[in-house]
């Protein structure tokens, strides 16, 4: 069952007629036709509505519940994956994904949250909102890679690190923190994928890297528009104005020098041909990883830290 | 711009009226809600008599309290922020951040520099609350950064006072991005083995704690100091349940083996030197 965004009912629309009308049978004279014309109106339709999207209309479409996440990514680009487990602190974190793969011949370690598709698993993965384990199962993945000089790949999908009693009292600022400094040092590449939604530090804590790409109606900010519109606004009838406010739209953070490509999506976003956008991305990142894995180690350090180093933009002196 | 301009004329002015009290002999206090006597807080480093609670303190008192007299010398003072997104919620950016530099005569929310601590050459980066919050955009990622690059370049301690509201809002992603960049830096001073103590004050959340201030060697904090990643409002709406009492004060994360001390503000002078020296 197809889930429709309120802006894509026109979409659904065409799509019920052409079911209903593929479903009379198409031997009939006329219906061939009818069904062609369509689906021409169909992507029109479609391209129109997807190019005039808003930032709040495209943070709905990161969020689509029937988007590839990260499993999806790492089962389609990936030869194996073997899922790792736990912090070996506390406990295994759910909401956060993360193994050893084969990529095109070589042995990576890949990390992402993963938010859950039927309400069952959106539950046990704490709908993609990470506990301090979570980062703290990425970080000793990434230290192993590191050991054993495999590069990393992390997938970004989270509305943010879990706002939670427990996640304050095992340190999740700490967590976030320590992800931050040993990613900015790490000695293996690190590429990273906006897929969904970039939720704040919560995302940056797996998004410290030498290439950072982006879905085309994938959104990154520093606050969800609700909070924002909450917080800036008081009214959270202003989401959209704070979606629009915050800048976080692949566009937006390609101009403001935080992201290095962004990955078109397929028409009518990436949830309408997981296929496909998935084997653009394994065509996107490989390139990248092979590039990173030429460069002496140094010089792959020196360029992320100058990377990092540069961002911001500052007045007077 | 010309209102920087006019801000210059008047720094001294602006910094004094920010160090004095307002009129009124009596005070409440934001933590035990007694009533107590203004003169007696003051004398005590603004601390509360009945429950201890510190209340907040100027840049300037902060410096005075930690440094020796006369010896800090202030670095990037000619940072600015700027608007890079054009943000607008109800006020334009740019005219909060005119506002706050009116009405606290600084550029930004941290002043860094260097001075003595008995004697010892440190870096000392102090935030200001009153400056939108606290709040890290790209002015004050930028100092951080400069600060601990003075301590590796200078080969000497850096200390952070922190009191933020996070990142700043108004700078969207590249607030963000802020937080990576100070802690590349201070994995850079790790590296060199450099010594950098943090000193959390009340309150000190999101992007700040979850960045530099939760990296420091050695983590102090004042007593009753709110520290968090999360604000406890959001964490309620979240979880729907009761906070337990003294969630999230400095006391709570002392418990829960997040930081290494808790000073009280008059002790911090002595025990940051006694730091400096052990390193
Ligand atoms: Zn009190």
């Amino acid at each position: 069952m197809r889930e429709y965004l309120d802006f894509e009912k026109p979409i659904a629309e065409i799509e019920e007629k052409i079911e209903k009308l593929t479903a009379t049978g198409q031997e009939r004279p006329g219906v061939p036709d009818d069904l062609r014309k369509l689906r021409e109106k169909l992507y029109k339709l479609q391209a129109e509505i997807y190019t005039g999207l808003t930032p709040w209309q495209r943070t709905q479409v990161a969020r689509h519940p029937q988007r590839p996440s990260t499993l999806d990514y790492i089962g389609r680009i990936c030869d194996r994956f073997l899922e790792l487990h736990g912090d070996r602190l506390y406990g295994d974190d759910h909401a956060i994904v993360a193994g050893l793969a084969r990529l095109s011949g070589r042995s990576v370690v890949v990390i992402g949250p993963q938010k859950g598709k039927t309400l069952k698993e959106r539950v046990l993965r704490n709908f993609g909102m990470p506990n301090p384990e979570g980062y703290r199962k990425a970080l000793r993945l990434m230290r192993l890679a590191e050991r054993f000089n495999k590069p990393v790949i992390t997938f970004i999908d989270t509305p943010g690190a879990y706002p939670g009693l427990g996640a304050e009292e095992r340190g999740q600022s700490e967590a976030i923190a320590r992800n931050l400094m040993v990613m900015a040092s790490l000695k293996v590449p690190i590429v990273s994928v906006v897929i969904g939604e970039g939720g704040s530090g919560g995302a940056l804590a797996i998004g410290v890297a030498d290439r950072l790409l982006m879905l085309q109606y994938a959104v990154y900010s520093v606050i969800s528009p609700e909070g924002c519109a909450a917080i800036l606004w008081n009214d959270p009838k202003k989401t959209p104005d704070a979606a629009e406010a915050l800048k976080m739209t692949a566009e937006d953070l390609l101009r403001l020098g935080v992201i290095d490509e962004i990955l078109p999506e397929p028409p009518g976003g990436a949830h309408r041909d997981p296929t496909a956008m998935c084997n653009a991305v394994k065509k996107a990142v490989e390139p990248h990883l092979s590039a990173l894995l030429e460069l002496p180690l140094d010089e792959l350090l020196r360029r992320r830290h100058t990377k990092y180093r540069r961002m911001g933009v500052l007045g007077g002196e | 711009m010309a209102w920087f301009k006019k801000e210059r004329s008047a720094p001294e002015d602006q910094d004094r009226k920010k160090v004095k009290v307002p009129e009124g002999l009596w005070l409440k206090c934001n933590h035990c809600r007694a009533i107590v006597y203004r003169k007696e807080v003051e004398r005590s480093a603004r601390v509360c008599p009945k429950c201890e609670y510190h209340f907040p303190i100027s840049v300037e008192e902060r410096i005075d309290l930690l440094l020796d007299l006369g010896t800090f010398r202030e670095w990037s003072a000619g940072l600015e922020p700027t608007d890079p997104l054009h943000f607008k919620d109800t006020q334009r950016y740019s005219e909060r951040l005119q506002a706050a530099q009116q009405s606290t005569g600084k550029k930004d929310a941290i002043v860094i520099g260097e001075g003595r601590i008995n004697g010892a050459r440190v870096v000392l980066g102090v935030f200001h609350f009153g400056f939108m919050g606290g709040s890290m955009g790209s002015v004050v990622g930028e100092k951080v950064v400069h600060a601990a690059e003075g301590a590796l370049r200078e080969r000497i301690p850096l200390v952070l006072v922190t009191t933020s509201g996070g990142a700043r809002m108004q700078e969207g992603i590249l607030s963000l991005m802020q937080m990576a960049k100070t802690a590349a830096t201070i994995g850079r001073l790790a590296e060199a083995r450099l010594p950098y103590f943090s000193i959390l004050a009340d309150p000190t959340f999101g992007g700040v704690t979850a960045s530099f201030a939760m990296l420091a060697d050695v983590i102090l904090a004042e007593p009753k100091a709110l520290i968090g990643f999360a604000g406890p409002r959001v964490i309620q709406q979240t979880i729907k349940q009761q906070l337990p009492p003294e969630f999230q004060r400095a006391e709570f994360l002392l418990e829960h083996g997040m930081i290494d001390l808790i000073v009280p503000r008059k002790r911090l002078k002595e025990t940051v030197s006694s730091l400096v020296e052990y390193f």
